[in-house]
């Protein structure tokens, strides 16, 4: 049942928000956290089970290397202090979900803490970094899948009973928390957004994990809750989950402030609770009560050994994280002197990562981002494939530009020299070879063109006489075509006009 | 005296899914206090330079490689289950009815 809610406006200027972020990002290990099994994705039900993630007695635990080395790695990137020493922690609770009926996670001793996220965002007085801080990242592994069957509408309510698939079970986890966000004010949906998709970049960035938040390789919830004044004590908070797109993460926020303002306004206090959000209605309702930290009984881990990286390991690791993503961005843009739509067009092409190999591989970036996001992005559209799988390299578009700065190829030539490349026929000079592709230079050929053309339309002499430079336009254009596209368009030009004597 | 409330014993018996009668709480709260009691000997000594320790080998940073091993067959790993459908593990109804 939906509940009151307050206009949007109108709760914000009543109210301070304070936002919290738990994040839930699922690595993309081979093998499972503690476990050899493997951790593909669409498996027959329970075939990637051991006696391990199955809970069978007697069962031990081993500690997946590349599940660690990604927890730091994510640690290092969210700017965090990595645990000189820490362990895991047996979160004890029964659900079908684990055969275990405890998690293997970490408690207080997370192996990473202290750290920070800068996003920006659009505000009213222009771009703003707000900066997120983290208070921990750490480990842990993911459930089985649940089932529900029976009653109308195959959730968990109503269901007559339920069917549990373990081949997720024990996948890798990071939970990544951050402390309460404060400061937003009216742009808390928006700064909420910004955080999930900036750390979804900087996961990708790691490939520590397909962060596919459709698949739910990156799930978020969100904690909301008001209070009167920047200056007053937090207020109680809603934590709704099932939070699974950016969209939704933006929605969710709103969503949960005016309905906070709502209840407040009216003299109602807000239900600390677990809410689920509605990914059709755009709304959340309510779930479970929150449970008491204490109720899951954390103890450390016994079947497993601590953690205690070395400083050398973690500087290691700190070798290998990419530049931030956002940091990088802005350097692009300064670099190759775009606008942030210019940017956000090369981004959005999927081309980024490709300019970028033609811009070290020595290609001018304007050329290489021409073609990346015009011709190459055309062709890739048209068959449907991604541009990686475009076999143009950097070598390719150096010696394409070369050509095109001497003269001896013009653009159009250049996008056949490239089909040539697509359609496996050798390199750049071989296919301008094989397929005679020379920009004809010789004004005989092409005064020849221009005579043709022009009597082919009497008038338009006398128009560009007259003044009318514009309508060179289609004499050059019928010479392009008599040649076939291998003319230089402004050698046509000039050869025009000087005929025609007219200067521009 | 550790001070087990009958409640205390009631929280934890939900917690851990055991069933026990009213009119034995006082009787199991008795016993949980004289087990916490002997144990809470230890806090006599000193031990503020002793680390806390969760595991008698002193090693860390026991790993092992992310490769693949063998798991089980779905009939296998069922085959303990006391219900099965559709290769899944059959459990009963997790929510009461409101």
């Amino acid at each position: 049942m939906a509940e009151a809610i307050m206009n949007y406006d109108e709760a914000i200027s009543k109210f301070d928000p304070v936002l919290g972020l738990e994040v839930h990002v699922e690595l993309g290990t081979n093998t499972k956290m503690f476990c050899g099994c493997s951790t593909v994705f669409g498996a027959p039900p329970n075939t990637h089970v051991c006696p391990v993630c199955l809970g069978l007695p007697g069962a031990l635990p081993t500690l997946n290397k590349i599940g660690v080395e990604s927890a730091i790695r994510i640690g290092l990137a969210l700017n965090c202090e990595i645990a000189q020493w820490c362990r895991f922690a047996r979160k004890n609770y029964f659900y079908p979900d684990m055969p275990k009926n405890f998690q293997t996670s970490q408690y207080d001793e997370p192996i990473a803490f202290e750290g920070y996220l800068d996003v920006e965002i659009d505000t009213d007085e222009g771009r703003k970094t707000f900066r997120v801080p983290i208070e921990r990242a750490h480990m842990e592994e993911d459930t089985g899948k649940n089932s529900h069957v029976g009653g109308a509408t195959g959730r968990i309510h109503g269901a007559d009973y339920s069917l549990v698939d373990y081949n997720r079970a024990g996948i890798p986890l990071i939970e990544i928390v951050t402390k309460p966000i404060t400061g937003t004010g009216k742009y808390a949906p928006e700064v909420a957004k910004a955080y999930v998709a900036a750390l979804r970049d900087i996961l990708r960035g790691l490939g520590v994990s397909d962060v596919k938040m459709e698949q739910g390789s990156l799930r978020c919830d969100v904690n909301l809750s008001l209070r009167e004044t920047p200056e007053s004590k937090l207020g109680i908070r809603s934590e709704t989950k099932n939070v699974n797109s950016l969209r939704s993460v933006e929605r969710a926020v709103r969503y949960e402030v005016t309905r906070h303002a709502a209840r407040l306004t009216a003299g109602d206090s807000v239900v600390q609770e677990t809410r689920h959000w509605h990914e059709d209605t755009g709304i959340s309702t309510s779930g479970r009560p929150k449970s008491d930290a204490e109720d899951y009984r954390y103890f450390p881990e016994p079947d497993l050994l601590p953690i205690a990286p070395s400083r050398e390991w973690v500087e290691e690791l700190r070798a290998t994280i990419p530049e931030n993503p956002a940091v990088r961005r802005a350097r692009l843009v300064a670099d190759w002197g775009l606008s942030e739509l210019d940017m956000n067009t090369v981004i959005n092409s999927g081309a980024l990562d490709l300019i970028v190999e033609a811009v070290d591989a020595g290609v001018d970036a304007a050329a290489a981002r021409k073609w990346w996001t015009g011709e190459l992005s055309r062709i890739a559209n048209d068959r449907g494939i991604e541009l990686e799988e475009l076999p143009v390299t950097p070598v390719h578009l150096k010696r394409l530009e070369e050509l095109i700065t001497a003269g001896s190829l013009n653009d159009k030539l250049a996008r056949q020299a490239l089909e040539g490349v697509i359609a496996g026929e050798g390199d750049i000079d071989a296919i301008v070879a094989a397929r005679g592709l020379a920009v004809v230079s010789d004004d005989g050929p092409l005064l020849a063109a221009i005579d043709e053309a022009l009597a082919a339309d009497p008038a338009v002499a006398e128009t560009i006489k007259s003044g009318k430079l514009a309508a060179a336009g289609s004499v050059v254009g019928a010479v392009m075509k008599a040649t076939r596209g291998q003319a230089d368009a402004a050698r046509v030009r000039e050869l025009l006009f000087e005929k025609l004597g007219v200067s521009e | 005296m550790s001070g087990i409330s009958q409640d205390d014993v009631a929280h934890l018996a939900h917690l851990a899914r055991i069933s026990i009668p009213a009119d034995q709480l006082g009787h199991y709260a008795d016993q949980l206090g004289a087990i916490l009691d002997a144990v809470a000997q230890v806090s006599s000594l000193d031990t503020s330079d002793v680390p806390a320790m969760s595991h008698p080998v002193p090693m860390t940073n026991v790993f092992r490689e992310d490769i693949p091993g063998v798991s089980l067959t779905a009939a296998q790993a069922l085959s303990g289950a006391p219900a099965v459908e559709d290769e899944r593990f059959r459990v009963p109804r997790i929510l009461d009815e409101e």
